[in-house]
């Protein structure tokens, strides 16, 4: 889950890491007000979405006095990002910045642990330099049963920093910053730039925090600063159903138990030139309730023209899958045509259910799907 | 022979009196593993499915001697019971659960690994040496004792592999599913290893899917150090970028983890990528 730069600052704040002073503004007028509040004639407006590129594309502007500031904030709201519509934006002081630094903490598949990435080349794009240029990116692995001690985050700032009392400074910092990732279930926790500014203060103006979502359920504080777009609102819903759901727009909707085989099934029909509506997996145990909803779900979608539904008996057990496909198309009256595969645990008692109904049955993956691609070829509208 | 389990494995279940570790407890004995005994505190002198319940897992192990544990307690506990079979001396542990928090694995790894145990999973449905013992959720009616390793990230489509290589005669040596979380125990690298020193495997089918880097890592490795015949599959190749497929793993993040860089890592070094389940036990056999 995603939160804006200004909700990852008052986290910074709460955990004593150094941000500029800066006010989350949603009109004009607050932003006059707010400028009016903030100790510096030259103020940065930055547009809140939950997105990158915001300043290649006109979402961050500098105002040096009140009519520049008036402009960019009603030029920023209300201004399209990546298909994300600003409704907020940062009014910050400006820094004098003498140099920019990278640093992040993010969980690294390899070493199973979190770690700790610094860089010189601060307010870049970073994966643009790790792929370029990767020997200018230092790499940390935190053992979690010990944390950052003072000698690790010395060591990675001083990749970053000569003066020793610059340091100081940024080790502090470092070690902040991971407190934070750990005690927030973080999944990322990026500084780009940290700042050294022409004051010699170390700053961190701008902020990133991702949160792992298996870990929301005990950070409802964070959890609450969810702002789904429509599509993730599809999504979330399909969640609290128990299933997982990701809209991709074409023909034939999907419904299989299990992530991996959602996928191959995805893969199958574009592989037999079909196109699929949506990745759809209904989960291990899968009740009649669930199958209903599920295809609830598929017709609500109004491109599909053929179900597909999957099914690979193992703790889902292919009578239940049955019995609520039955107990759906008693509720749901639609012409949409239904091709199901059923093996596994109860497969026989399964199929016997269906067999006086207008589904079309087939034993394998690659029947199944063959017969829903031609059946969305007939249903071309 | 077959790789970390077989008729010798002594196993108990944590979460035994819970909905899935009962019914898992009976399937499994079912198929002749030894489940010798289970854990929920505050529970013992109950039997499930006439398998003894400790409060502990230390009790369980002093009173039974096992030495493999399989977990179905829920997400947030899942943490504590991993680092408890760990600590009371279990060496091969495999969770079951799903959506366990990733910095809660980071550290129940870390631990596991100081103990010298291995973990399995989280997220995964354990592993099964066909004719010897099934530790974890796999249906055992389409597996087939045989001499093909299988390694996977997934369980449904695991079973959907199997059950090509079982229609095609090709029966299995052991079938493990890592798990499809970002932070898993065993992986890859770890198995492929396994498998090329069992004298009792002669092939090996590895299942990847989008997500993380493992697969192109697998492929390094075996082009450096596997001499047995492997064959690939990789899920997710209509997955959007930035979209997470079910699996909290499967997630294309800024243009890396995709299915086709996976399929030309395998290619490159001479492992051939099947394009549906169908193909790999044709693969298969035209490798031996």
């Amino acid at each position: 889950m995603k939160i804006h730069e200004y909700q990852a600052k008052e986290m910074f704040s709460t955990y004593g890491i150094p941000v500029e002073q800066s006010i989350v503004c949603r009109s004009v007028e607050d932003a006059v007000k707010a400028y009016s509040r903030i100790d510096s004639q030259k103020v940065i407006v930055k547009a809140q979405v939950h997105t990158g590129g915001r300043g290649k594309a006109g979402g961050v502007k500098l105002a040096n006095d009140e009519i520049e500031l008036r402009r960019h904030a009603a030029a920023i709201l209300g201004m399209d990002i990546k298909g994300f519509r600003v409704d907020r934006i940062l009014v910050g002081q400006a820094v004098n910045i003498a140099k920019e630094y990278y640093v992040s903490y993010v969980i690294d598949r390899r070493s199973k642990s979190a770690i700790l990435m610094l860089s010189k080349e601060g307010g870049m794009d970073i994966e643009q330099v790790a792929k370029e240029t990767p020997e200018k990116i230092h790499k940390f692995a935190i053992d979690p049963l010990v944390g950052v001690p003072d000698y690790l985050a010395r060591e990675a700032a001083f990749k970053l920093f000569d003066d020793v009392n610059q340091v100081r400074k940024a080790a502090v910092i470092i070690q902040k910053l991971y407190k934070l990732f750990v005690e927030t279930d973080a999944s990322l926790a990026e500084i780009n730039p940290l700042v050294l500014t022409q004051e010699e203060e170390i700053i961190a103006i701008d902020a990133k925090m991702t949160f792992d979502d298996n870990a929301l359920f005990r950070h409802p504080k964070i959890a609450a600063l969810n702002e789904p777009t429509e599509e993730e609102k599809k999504e979330l819903f399909a969640k609290s159903k128990g299933f997982s759901y990701v809209h991709l727009g074409g023909e034939i909707g999907c419904m299989v138990n299990g992530a991996g085989l959602a996928m191959a099934t995805m893969d199958i029909i574009k592989l037999y030139g079909g196109n699929p509506a949506n990745f759809l997996d209904i989960g291990g145990s899968s009740s009649p309730t669930k199958v209903i909803e599920a295809m609830k779900l598929l017709l609500s979608d109004k491109n599909v023209r053929v179900v597909l539904i999957n099914i690979f008996g193992g703790i889902t057990r292919c009578d239940d899958v049955a019995k609520g496909l039955l107990e759906a198309f008693d509720q749901i009256k639609s012409d949409v045509p239904v091709v199901i595969r059923l093996t596994g645990t109860n497969e026989k008692e399964g199929r016997a259910l269906l067999k006086d109904t207008d589904l079309h049955v087939a034993k394998t993956m690659s029947k199944a799907t063959r017969i829903a691609v031609e059946l969305a070829e007939q249903h071309q509208i | 022979m077959s790789i970390l389990i077989d008729k010798s494995t002594k196993l108990i279940v944590q979460g035994i009196t819970g909905r899935d570790g009962g019914f898992h407890t009976s399937k499994m004995k079912e198929y002749g593993t030894n489940v010798v005994g289970g854990t929920s505190p505050g529970k013992a002198g109950e039997f499930v499915d006439d398998v003894p319940v400790f409060n502990t897992v230390r009790d369980a192990v002093n009173k039974t001697g096992a030495d493999t544990s399989v977990i179905f307690v829920p997400a947030p506990f899942a943490k504590d019971a991993m680092m408890e079979a760990a600590d009371s001396g279990i060496k091969l542990i495999v969770c079951i659960t799903e959506g366990v928090p990733t910095l809660d694995v980071v550290e129940a790894h870390s631990f596991i690994k100081s103990k010298g145990a291995s973990l399995i999973g989280p997220n995964c449905p354990g592993l099964m040496s066909p004719g010897k013992s099934l530790v974890g959720i796999m249906p055992s009616m389409v597996f087939m004792e045989g001499r093909t390793g299988v390694i996977s990230r997934s369980g449904t489509l695991t079973y959907e592999v199997v059950y090509n290589l079982t229609e095609n005669g090709i029966g299995q040596s052991t079938a493990i599913g890592v798990g499809g979380d970002p932070v898993v125990g065993l992986y890859y690298i770890e198995l492929l290893k396994m498998f090329e020193n069992d004298p009792e495997t002669d092939s090996i089918v590895l299942i990847g899917e989008i997500g993380g880097d493992a697969e192109e890592q697998a492929a390094e490795y075996i082009k450096n150090h596997i001499t047995k015949p492997v064959v690939a599959f990789i899920a997710g190749q209509q997955a959007p970028p930035g979209k997470q497929m079910g699996h909290a793993g499967a997630i294309i993040s800024s243009g890396s983890g995709t299915a086709a860089e996976k399929i030309a890592a395998f290619e490159a070094v001479g492992v051939p990528v099947a394009k549906e389940p169908k193909e790999i036990p044709q693969l298969l056999l035209s490798r031996k």
